[in-house]
């Protein structure tokens, strides 16, 4: 494997998450965290699924991570069941997960490290290309807590970026930013993913951030978790946050999850 | 620089009120000598070998006992982080052993290796060990779980996963474990020291205790100071480094 393909890209991965069910053993009673899930997302597809907290958005994505296992149903990725986490769909959490014990190099190093087929000079050479590509080159020997929660975020993405994963699992990344710094990483992701082409998979509760950023937005409700509805945002890119489109995209999306929760919240006001 | 300075004029000082405190002849010079008396015998014993000796023979018998107590202790410290069984065992017996002031070991290690060598090991082994799996374990408790998920989906495990992430995650508690254990086996070993002759080397705690015997005040406190000295100079150079990479790579503590 060369430099120069290292640093192009794989194709982007088709995922089909087939009748998936999940539950929970709490402490009296089974919790039905998933049921029956399934969906389909296409190569280089920006999907973004939305629902409130508890609706198993966070538990659908591990198990397309394959930190946890399905009870029932099984996820693919390009036709090969998923049955533990693997280098080609990596994960970037909410909090940066950064190693506090490593330099913002070190981290990104870390994951390519654990990547057979290359040389350690080719690997520091890709690293280098990944903090470059989140504006972050100045910062290679900065300490995690050194740098700014925006900064951690983009640290983590190129460390989820470097191994050139074929699918990118964001897990609320941006919920514990402040609003400027988010509005510029919703620029940032945009070029980024048109510029490597990777299948994402991103979870919000924010529709407005969902409206923005994807093809299509799966609506999730919870208790059990379930998929409602998916939307097909069909708006130009690069998309701007504040514009009207996007908050009148926003807008459809929360009356729909507003109409799927009524129900349930009216039952919870009793 | 400054405070380099400040620092020795401190020290100056108190050897000041120190040789004051003799002038004044409140106490008989047997109880209290002078500083002069007490740096002629730290001269004396250094040129004639038994001070250097003596040392040479505390910190070979304190650093094997150490390094070997912390070879028993941090895989014994992951395991009883990791397994339950592990825990409900070896973990209450290092949690009560830990209690048991190190000394307590020396009558026991008499009687099963006899003055050799081997007591003296066993007692600064006794010393080191139980500390260093209670602060293993706390370490890797306390790890966040999500470092451990981010590394798997980065394709770390088994012994990838324990070199790479959990040892270096739980690195603050351990260097405090291992600074306790050390502290835990210097007195340890001292107290056996004191209380034990061994022929097969003569320590700076037998230094003391023959002190005490000749009534030698000038050495009692010569040996003292050596042994403190020692003790600073471990932790500047065996702890330091390690807690200020810590402070700066973790942000914590002052800079």
């Amino acid at each position: 494997m060369s430099l120069q393909e290292e640093l192009q890209g794989l194709p982007p991965a088709k995922l089909v998450v087939d009748h998936v069910f999940k539950w929970f053993r709490q402490k009296r009673q089974m919790v039905h965290a998933l049921d029956d899930i399934s969906l389909e997302v296409e190569e280089g597809e920006f999907i973004v699924i939305v629902g409130p907290s508890g609706c198993g958005k966070s538990t659908l994505l591990d198990i397309i991570a394959g930190l946890e296992k399905p009870d029932k149903g099984r996820v693919l990725a390009d036709n090969q069941p998923v049955l533990a986490p693997g280098r080609h769909r990596l994960v970037m959490f909410q909090e940066s997960a950064l190693f506090p014990w490593l330099n913002a190099f070190g981290n990104v190093m870390f994951g390519l490290k654990l990547k057979p087929g290359l040389r350690n000079r080719e690997r520091r050479e890709v690293a280098k290309f990944f903090l470059h590509l989140v504006g972050l080159e100045k910062f290679m020997e900065a300490n995690v807590h050194e740098l700014s929660g925006g900064m951690k975020q983009r640290v983590a993405l190129a460390r989820a970026l470097a191994p050139n994963p074929r699918v990118l699992l964001m897990d609320e990344p941006f919920a514990a930013l402040d609003a400027m710094t988010r509005e510029q990483l919703y620029g940032d992701i945009q070029q980024i993913w048109q510029k490597r082409r990777k299948t994402i998979i991103f979870v919000t509760h924010n529709v407005r951030e969902a409206a923005c950023l994807a093809d299509r937005v799966v609506i999730m409700t919870p208790t059990p978790g379930r998929i409602r509805e998916i939307f097909e945002v069909n708006l130009p890119r690069p998309r701007d946050f504040n514009s009207i489109e996007i908050a009148r995209h926003a807008s459809k999306l929360t009356a729909a999850l507003k109409g799927y929760l009524a129900p349930e919240l009216a039952v919870s006001v009793e | 620089m400054r405070r380099f300075l400040l620092a020795i004029l401190f020290f100056v000082a108190l050897a000041a009120i120190w040789a004051a405190l003799v002038k004044a002849k409140i106490w008989s010079p047997v109880l209290l000598p002078s500083p002069r008396s007490v740096g002629q015998y730290l001269i004396g014993a250094l040129h004639d070998g038994t001070l250097v000796q003596a040392t040479e023979v505390t910190l070979r018998r304190l650093l094997l006992g150490y390094f070997l107590g912390l070879a028993i202790g941090l895989p014994l410290g992951l395991l009883t982080a990791s397994f339950k069984f592990a825990e409900d065992t070896i973990g209450v017996l290092a949690l009560g052993l830990q209690t048991l002031p190190s000394v307590c070991w020396v009558p026991l290690a008499l009687l099963w290796f006899g003055q050799t060598e081997g007591a003296m090991l066993f007692v600064v082994i006794m010393g080191t060990v139980w500390s260093v799996i209670i602060a293993t374990d706390t370490g890797v408790r306390t790890i966040p779980p999500i470092y451990a998920r981010a590394a798997r989906t980065m394709g770390s495990r088994h012994f990838h996963k324990w070199t790479h992430v959990i040892l270096p995650a739980s690195l603050p508690f351990l260097v405090s474990g291992m600074k306790q254990g050390w502290a835990f086996a210097w007195r340890s070993l001292m107290a056996a020291e004191i209380f034990v002759t061994i022929l097969t080397g003569f320590g700076l705690g037998h230094l003391l205790h023959y002190g005490r015997e000749l009534n030698a005040m000038d050495q009692v406190i010569g040996v003292m100071l050596v042994i403190v000295v020692i003790g600073l100079l471990a932790d500047k150079i065996l702890f330091s480094p390690w807690e200020r990479f810590l402070h700066r790579r973790w942000g914590t503590g002052r800079t």
